[in-house]
């Protein structure tokens, strides 16, 4: 099997698509953190937080249902014909989110202050 | 209206977007699938690779168009119709102006095409769900946008050395 000969502009444009990858990455490492609560929304309407220090398994909006355990959450039950969302792993840094984009549910990882600042949801319920 | 392609062309377009069409299928019956909603293998690319470099540019920016919309009506429904006419459009139109520079091989055109089409689906994404976990998918569906590309860059190559 032939594989195309790389010519210089190739090697330039892919080391600078990976290095872009790779900037991506640190992005992620460096803007994730611990996260405090689960923030979950149905159809971009604010449903529900979570904390993630406190175990439990709630129910979202009868279609879906989040379990919380040991500091991470995850979607263990869904009535989504694809069931993605349930397999998308368990969360706990802030930034990872769990969709399901059937039943348009999200459920995102956030800390204390990002929940005051865009809902003005009091958090201490 | 001088410039209607022959009808021998009309068929050509309508058997690759059919081509296409069938490749979407068969992606759908193979779960490629990590972490992350939206990996696929992007087997259809072959095709539009092909139709891009053996037609031209026009033609396979319309023929992925129009296959994408009747996946999306046979398979789909509105919201993977956006998405997949984000990540289409945009990933045609890197793969059009990146060639039309002539310096640049099929298959890093391929993984250009690639990433771009992920990175269009992540934008919709961001817009429809308004997250802004969406740097952890971004990263992932870098990576396999890369790797796509490279896996459909290569197949394309084999087919079009094979064409002549």
């Amino acid at each position: 099997m032939k594989i195309p000969e790389l010519k210089k502009a190739d090697k330039i444009i892919l080391t600078a698509i990976v290095l872009t990858g790779c900037l991506i990455g640190i992005f992620c490492l460096v803007t994730g953190s611990e996260g405090a609560y689960v923030k979950v929304t149905v159809n971009g309407s604010f449903y529900g937080n979570y904390p993630l220090g406190v175990d439990g398994t709630f129910d979202i909006n009868g279609t879906n249902r989040l379990t919380i355990k040991d500091g991470y959450a995850y979607m263990d039950e869904a009535d989504c014909p694809d069931g993605l969302c349930m397999k998308m792993g368990k969360i706990s840094r802030n930034g990872q989110s769990v969709i399901c984009l059937p039943n348009k549910v999200v459920a995102e990882i956030v800390d204390e202050s990002r929940n005051k600042v865009d809902d003005g949801v009091d958090i201490y319920e | 209206m001088n410039n209607r392609p022959s009808n021998s062309k009309i068929a050509l377009y309508a058997v690759l977007i059919a081509l296409a069409m069938v490749f979407s299928y068969i992606e759908m019956l193979v779960p490629a699938f990590f972490f992350v909603p939206g990996m696929k293998l992007g087997l259809t690319n072959i095709v539009i690779l092909v139709a891009l470099y053996k037609i031209g540019d026009k033609e396979a920016f319309v023929i992925n168009i129009i296959r994408i919309i009747l996946v999306s009506i046979l398979f789909g429904n509105m919201v993977s119709l956006l998405y997949s006419l984000a990540g289409g459009m945009l990933s045609t139109s890197v793969m059009i102006l990146l060639k039309k520079t002539g310096r640049f091989s099929r298959v890093t055109v391929s993984i250009a095409g690639g990433v771009s089409h992920n990175v269009g689906q992540i934008l919709v994404a961001a817009i429809l769900l308004e997250t802004s976990g969406i740097w952890w998918y971004m990263l992932i569906l870098w990576f396999a946008g890369i790797i796509s590309g490279l896996l459909i860059g290569i197949l394309g190559n084999l087919v079009l050395e094979r064409l002549g």
